[in-house]
């Protein structure tokens, strides 16, 4: 079982298994979709006459808040699925089925990124439903922008499930994940340019604008905005580009039986 | 030939706590090992050590003459494992989870559902294949774990305490299959287990005490050089002397 038909086959298994186990969880499906629409609904409604949007790249006039707020909420739900992937990580170390997927004879790379790969296509699936959602209560981006998004979702979801994969290295028990979701995730989404946009950040508090402009959900977020209006921005592009680099070489290491963390620090569990 | 397994002058350390201390050990092509030993003696390090789970930090592992750590897709192609911990993917069916593990080893879906539904039917469990795990009992979850471990026709069975929290009755039944594989198949197999009564007089035995092997041979022998009444006394007179 050689060649690039077996890498084929054992990506599309992998795919396959998160598509079984993420349509077996119809609920983790409609907590993902409703986080965002509380979101937009109750949250961006409400704070439509409070903040009001300038013209900023790249959108051309002035737009309501519901507007700028759908990319930061679709980089929301990857940020989620990314620490979702992460979860199950620990998950499937702890239930041991993690050694199924470690034992493979295919390269220990090939396989997390497989594994990445796989949890980010559920994120762009989730991402669409979001939007067509999104369209129904009228946020319309030109046409053309609903295509020109799917590498940019592609890319981001590649950085944020890195990221995700470098923790679950790092995390020892599934209960530790609690710690994930308020050092991690929170800070993530709130020292970013989704809520708000950098300047009026800048307006209030000069720190933490530098602190946002140094986050790199920020860098996903703007890169998904500018790409829902079929346009690019390269700065984004670069730093998510350099991130997902980073965060996937050192996620990689850290899975190495060889250097990585895992079985130096633990013992097995029996035996 | 090669041996199936061969390992050499194996150490490992969790940081300053030895867990293993060189290891000789070898399985021949189509035999049957024990590797016996109480909890904690080190045989989950070792499986974990051959399965590339954790990297060698000296000594040489060698499957059907394949470095694990040079060629480790060749000695990982060879070996099926069935860890002592459950593996299987609760939420999925049996035929699932064998078909997911036939796509890690490179094969179409088509063919792993061909070789789940044989493998399932030789332990018996034909007519599960489309029950989810959970519901299965324990001597059949193991049961599934086996027929996945050979899913992919290795030549090597690793079997980590595979009898641990299955019933008398299933667990006689599963050891007679396993010991049928060696049989018809002609399969290498490591047999890691902390239970005597699983041991038959003509079996090699590996005694692993402390993460040092204490005794190597055959059951028989084991016994009479230690003047014993029975296999467990035997052993607890070498792990007293180490």
């Amino acid at each position: 079982m050689r060649g690039p038909a077996a890498f084929a086959r054992c990506f599309a298994g992998i795919l396959w298994r998160e598509a079984l186990r993420f349509f077996q969880q119809r609920g983790r499906f409609i907590a993902a979709l409703v986080r965002p629409l509380v979101w937009l609904f109750i949250f961006a409604a409400g704070f439509r006459s409070v903040l009001g949007v300038s013209i900023i790249p790249p959108y051309e006039t002035y737009v309501l808040y519901e507007e700028y707020i759908v990319p930061g909420l679709i980089a929301m739900i990857q940020l989620f699925n990314g620490m979702q992937s992460s979860l199950s990580m620990v998950y499937d170390r702890e239930m041991g089925s993690m050694r199924v997927l470690l034992t493979s004879p295919m390269p220990r790379w090939f396989l997390l990124l497989s594994k990445l790969l796989a949890g980010v296509m559920v994120s762009v699936l989730q991402a669409y439903v979001f939007l067509a959602v999104a369209w129904l209560y009228g946020i319309e981006p030109p046409p053309l922008g609903y295509l020109t998004v799917l590498p940019a979702l592609l890319l981001t979801g590649l950085m944020l499930g890195a990221f995700g994969l470098l923790l679950s290295s790092a995390i020892r028990q599934l209960e530790n994940f609690a710690g994930v979701m308020n050092f991690v995730i929170f800070p993530m989404f709130f020292a970013s340019s989704a809520l708000y946009p950098l300047w009026k950040v800048e307006e209030t508090s000069p720190l933490l604008h530098d602190i946002c402009a140094a986050n790199p959900f920020t860098y996903g977020v703007e890169l998904i905005r500018f790409a829902l209006y079929a346009k690019l921005d390269p700065l984004s592009l670069g730093v998510v580009a350099g991130f997902t680099a980073v965060f996937l070489g050192a996620a990689i290491y850290a899975y190495d039986p060889g250097r990585g963390l895992i079985a130096r620090v633990r013992g097995p569990a029996a035996g | 030939m090669a041996p199936a397994l061969e390992i050499r002058n194996l150490s490992y350390s969790y940081g300053r706590r030895k867990a293993l201390s060189d290891i000789d050990l070898e399985v021949p092509a189509g035999r049957f090992v024990v590797l016996l030993g109480p909890n904690g003696a080190g045989k989950t390090t070792l499986f974990s050590l051959v399965t590339r789970l954790f990297a060698t930090q000296s000594g040489t592992i060698r499957v059907f003459g394949h470095d694990n750590a040079r060629e480790p897709r060749a000695a990982l192609a060879n070996l099926g494992v069935v860890f002592q911990q459950r593996t299987l993917d609760l939420d999925l069916t049996a035929a699932q989870n064998l078909i997911y593990h036939a796509a890690l080893h490179g094969m179409s879906f088509r063919e792993g559902r061909r070789r789940a539904r044989e493998e399932l039917a030789r332990t018996g469990l034909a007519g599960e294949m489309g029950r989810k795990v959970r519901q299965l009992s324990g001597g059949q979850l193991r049961r599934v774990e086996i027929a996945r471990a050979l899913l992919h026709d290795p030549r090597l069975l690793l079997c980590d305490e595979a009898t641990v929290g299955v019933d008398i009755g299933s667990r006689a039944e599963l050891l007679r299959y396993v010991r049928s594989l060696v049989r018809e198949r002609g399969l290498a197999i490591l047999w890691a287990t902390h239970l005597v009564d699983e041991v038959e007089p003509d079996d090699p035995v590996v005694v692993l005490h402390k993460g040092r092997i204490l005794r190597q041979g055959p059951s028989r022998e084991i016994l009479a050089d230690s003047g014993a009444a029975d296999l467990g006394d035997a052993l607890q007179q070498l792990w007293e002397a180490a």
